[in-house]
């Protein structure tokens, strides 16, 4: 009998056993990768960029998902609710400074940038724009709630897909950007929360907050898009990319040496690889050892080297691998450390082949001028440009001053798309296509003039002036040297991110400075007296008409007159004048 | 009378000519007393450069002016100097006309009233006479074309001087008795600009007098030319509106234009009394005030109606100074128009009030330089210093004119009972 009910449990436990015969499909698959891309900027400064990405093979959209592993459950149900098929947010403390730092691998604007492409199947896309943005507020404790019509655009040109595509209806996108957003430690942790192994183990340990922000330069982002599957692309998998840049200032960690080392930067050390992760590594770019000899030297030595084209130019890079076993073998901690065995000459420098500053110009408090200068410095080679410019309505731009010029000579855009403000409920949005001729300077130039806002519409510091968002350059680059099709898996992940043709341009959005402009303020402390003084010359008009049509003219009868007169006539008989 | 007015008109395109040459131009141009949101010329320049890049001048919040400016200006942008020269020069044209006429039934009506014994018998200093009224139209026409708001308006190439000419035809067509050109210049000037909607009544009450017809409200004929007026003004209206419809494609320029008038969300300065009420308003209490301030324009309408039934043109002159005063937007060039009619009043210095001869004060705004909040309040002061001249302005002269009403049927030298000089007072 005993034997019987073991058979019977034994078969149930076969059948019921996950891969048995006719059973439901296993949960999709997921993977990590994470790692960090040390790079020594031409200034001196280090470039820190963590990238964290998590790949889910699953159609969010069509299933009803609820087993959520690697993948965070947070965005997860957000893009499964409303129907996202791309979001980029990321929150930036500080400017990326091209000319002296280099081209950057993804540059984000100062202050909150999101932009989000939304699924065809959205019926009302502004009601799900508003509510996605709320919610994203909560979840990252950024002011994303400020996100409204008066600062979202619809760029047609500027912001394609970076992920799979079937539609490009443009009026699914929405883009919005919160220049005067502030990034601290209170943004920094629900990021840290969405990673699997949190900041518990892997490359995560690092991100110490205290030193994060002890930087010229602080980025993070959150960027979802579907990608294919597989080489046939038949299905969809989502991935999440988190990615933190920063840029510490040597002087500050380095006390004026130029040497750097991970418990320098991050007061941490590396100990483990994510256990999570399917792939962990730790990239130094040593680009500037294989040009002079022994000019640098990292410690500890790295386990071997890989060589890509990034950004049209081959860069070396040494790999630790934290996953591999010999790492650890020497001590249980990785601080990888780089010294310079002589002091870097300036003329290093490389300018980047596009890089852009934009300022305003003008005097008093009426009118100014917005000019935007772009620089082209690749020696022979002319490319285009898309430039959007998004002004808030409170600084009008009159489209008949756009000037633009080039060596003196005006070019004129082969594609405008303006859409003009409208008070208290949109922006300005200008995108233009500017052909930039090789080794120039363009200089785009437009004037505005200053509104009077109500005064409840002021912010608290009214003399601080109002931020306008940063333009976006987005441009394919001809690269200086011819690029070959990198292993998507092997290369940096950086590399993937946007989407290349060829070999021979990549890709490159830029963003320039944000502006502050002064706007003509009232004087808050009147309204009292502002109303009453209107009011008194509105009634002086009114009471002088009310007597002019309401009475007529009589002759004066004289009147015995009253108290008041009879006692002053009283007075003056006293004094001897003659009375009234 | 035609050479003298040749050469004031002369004299004036010279002045206009040399300061368009100058650099004068741009910094007037710029000045907010000269240009409101309204009618600056840079906002036509704007709106033909977006109908030129594809996208309708009233999608955004810059372009205010009627599909009529679009059209016109349209085919004559490069002649625009020349268009404000002759619309200033038209302008002084039909108001010496028209005042040359008014001029002519004013004497008859006097002339009727002396014969018909309505005068009292000391009231030989008041009776106006051809000799003092020989000159009148010339010194309306010099007042426009030479008065420095107008020269500020056309060089600053504002559009209120093309309402200054509708108004101007407007008042022509009225003086000289023509029903269907007065109610089609009313409908264009109405259409410009909403608020010569009140110069309907003082045109009806002077048409009517011309046809001498009694204004009672029992007569079927008055009702009966009322009703012919009206319909005419509102079909012509109806037209134009749905004319400029078919130029566009779309409504889209009624909000943009009326909705922009009358609901004031820009609050650009300006010498008018709106913008910074406005500004310093709560949001609550915002769309009462905007009424109660607009429903100021129209409703002294009727109540000066019913005073000044006699005297409509009279009646024209303070509701077009009504209508320059408490318009959303005002600029000098409304100032300037009603402000030409002065010489037309001259003979009531006698009984005046106060005495303005030359009262406006110089153009002085710092608006526009460095810091702002000083300069706000200083800027307010005397945008309300303007407002309060000019009311106190009008009110003299009305004060004037029905004092010499007065003095007319009852005689110069009024007496007391006793014999002693009496004075007059308003009871």
């Amino acid at each position: 009998m005993a034997w019987a009910v073991a058979a019977v449990l034994g078969l149930l436990l076969l059948l019921g056993s996950p891969g048995g015969c006719g059973g439901s499909p296993g949960p999709p698959r997921d993977s990590l990768r994470e790692e960090l891309l040390l790079s020594p900027l031409p200034s001196g400064d280090i470039a820190a960029t963590f990238q964290f990405r998590a790949r889910w093979d699953s159609e969010l959209h069509r299933e009803g998902v609820s087993h959520y592993r690697l993948f965070p459950k947070a965005l997860g149900q957000l893009i499964s609710k409303y129907l996202v098929r791309e979001l980029h947010l990321s929150l930036t403390q500080g400017f990326w400074r091209t000319r002296t730092w280099g081209q950057p691998y993804l540059q984000a604007p100062a202050g909150a940038e999101l932009w989000v492409w939304f699924q065809d199947s959205v019926t009302d896309v502004d009601k799900a724009w508003k509510e996605l943005s709320n919610i994203l507020s909560g979840i990252f404790c950024a002011s994303l709630n400020f996100i409204d019509s008066t600062n979202t655009v619809t760029p047609t040109a500027s912001f394609k897909p970076l992920g799979l595509a079937n539609v490009t209806d443009h009026h699914l996108l929405r883009y919005a950007v919160l220049p005067r957003e502030i990034v601290c430690t209170e943004n920094l942790t629900p990021w840290k929360k969405l990673l699997p192994c949190s900041s518990k183990a892997g490359l995560a340990v690092l991100l110490k907050a205290e030193r994060l922000f002890h930087t010229s330069y602080h980025s993070q982002a959150v960027h979802i898009r579907p990608i294919c599957r597989d080489a046939s692309c038949l299905s969809v998998s989502w991935e999440l990319r988190q990615t933190l840049t920063v840029v510490f200032d040597t002087f500050s960690i380095g006390q004026g040496k130029r040497d750097w080392s991970l418990f320098k930067m991050f007061s941490r050390t590396v100990t483990e690889a994510c256990p999570l992760a399917s792939e962990s590594k730790i990239y130094v770019d040593i680009s500037s050892k294989t040009q002079e000899n022994e000019l640098l030297e990292v410690t500890p030595p790295p386990l071997s080297v890989h060589e890509a084209s990034v950004q049209g130019d081959r860069r070396t890079y040494a790999v630790y691998d934290l996953l591999s076993p010999l790492l650890f073998n020497v001590s249980r901690s990785l601080n990888v450390q780089l010294k310079w065995k002589r002091p870097q000459d300036s003329l290093d420098l490389s300018t980047p082949v596009l890089h852009a500053q934009r300022y305003v110009s003008g005097y008093g408090l009426q009118t100014g001028e917005i000019s935007t200068l772009i620089y082209n410095t690749h020696p022979y080679r002319a490319f285009p440009v898309i430039l959007l410019e998004t002004v808030p309505w409170y600084l009008r731009l009159y489209v008949h001053t756009l000037v633009i010029t080039t060596k003196g000579k005006e070019n004129k855009p082969s594609y405008i798309h303006y859409q003009p403000a409208q008070d208290r409920r949109r922006p300005h949005l200008l995108e233009m296509l500017i052909q930039l001729p090789a080794n120039s300077v363009t200089k785009i130039t437009i004037q505005f003039e200053r509104a009077l806002l109500k005064w409840t519409e002021y912010t608290p510091d009214p003399n601080h002036g109002f931020y306008v968002s940063p333009s976006v350059l987005s441009a394919l680059v001809p690269s200086v040297l011819a690029m070959k099709a990198e292993d998507a898996e092997k290369s940096p992940l950086f590399t993937s991110l946007f989407p290349s043709a060829d070999g021979s341009s990549y890709f490159v959005r830029l963003y320039t400075e944000p502006l502050l402009v002064n706007l003509p303020t009232p004087d808050f402390s009147m309204p009292y007296n502002v109303i009453c003084l209107t009011c008194t010359v509105v009634a002086v008009c009114y009471g002088s008409f009310y007597n002019l049509l309401t009475r007529t003219f009589h002759v004066e009868e004289p009147s015995r007159g009253g108290l008041a007169k009879r006692l002053a006539n009283i007075i003056r008989k006293v004094r001897g004048v003659p009375p009234l | 009378m035609a050479a003298p007015l040749v050469l004031g008109i002369l004299v004036a395109v010279t002045v206009r000519a040399v300061l368009y040459r100058s650099s004068l131009a741009g910094f007037i141009s710029e000045r907010v007393e000269v240009a409101s949101p309204l009618n600056a010329w840079k906002r036509v320049v704007e709106g033909l450069a977006l109908l030129d890049l594809g996208v309708s001048p009233y999608s955004g919040d810059v372009f205010h002016e009627t599909p009529l400016i679009i059209y016109l200006f349209h085919f004559l942008i490069e002649y625009s100097e020349l268009v404000f020269m002759i619309t200033d020069v038209l302008t002084a044209v039909a108001l010496y006309l028209a005042v040359q006429d008014f001029n002519k039934v004013v004497f008859k009506k006097q002339k009727l009233l002396i014969e018909l014994d309505r005068y009292a018998s000391d009231v030989a200093e008041l009776i106006r006479t051809p000799m003092e009224m020989h000159y009148i139209p010339l010194k309306v026409a010099l007042f426009y074309l030479l008065n420095p708001y107008t020269v500020m308006s056309c060089v600053a190439k504002s559009t209120c001087a093309i309402n200054n000419t509708v108004i101007a035809f407007f008042i022509l067509a009225t003086i000289k008795g023509s029903t269907l050109l007065s109610a089609i210049f009313l409908s264009i000037a109405t259409y410009q600009s909403l608020y010569p909607l009140t110069l309907f009544a003082p045109a009806l009450l002077y048409l009517l007098q011309r046809q001498f017809i009694p204004v009672k409200l029992k007569s079927k004929d008055f009702w009966l030319y009322t009703t012919q007026y009206a319909a005419l003004y509102l079909c012509s209206l109806v037209v134009i509106v749905c004319l400029s419809f078919f130029l566009l494609n779309s409504w889209d320029f009624i909000p943009s234009v009326y909705g922009f008038i009358l609901s004031v969300p820009d609050l650009t300065p300006n010498i008018g009394l709106f913008w910074y009420f406005f500004a310093e308003m709560f949001e609550h209490f915002s769309l009462f005030f905007v009424c109660v301030f607009q429903i100021n324009v129209f409703f002294y309408t009727i109540p000066l109606a019913v005073k000044l039934k006699e005297h409509p043109i009279f009646f024209l002159f303070i509701q077009l100074a009504i209508i320059s005063i408490f318009k959303s937007y005002p600029t000098v060039g409304d100032v300037a128009l009603y402000m030409a009619f002065l010489p037309l009043w001259s003979h009531l210095y006698r009984c005046k009030f106060f005495v303005f001869d030359s009262s406006h004060p110089h153009p002085h705004s710092p608006w526009g330089t460095l810091n702002s909040n000083t300069t706000d309040v200083y800027c307010v002061t005397y945008t309300l210093y303007i407002s309060l001249l000019q009311i106190l302005l009008i009110s003299d002269y009305f004060y004037a004119f029905l004092r010499r009403e007065y003095y007319l049927t009852h005689g110069l030298y009024l007496t007391r009972k006793d014999g002693t000089e009496a004075m007059l007072v308003l009871k």
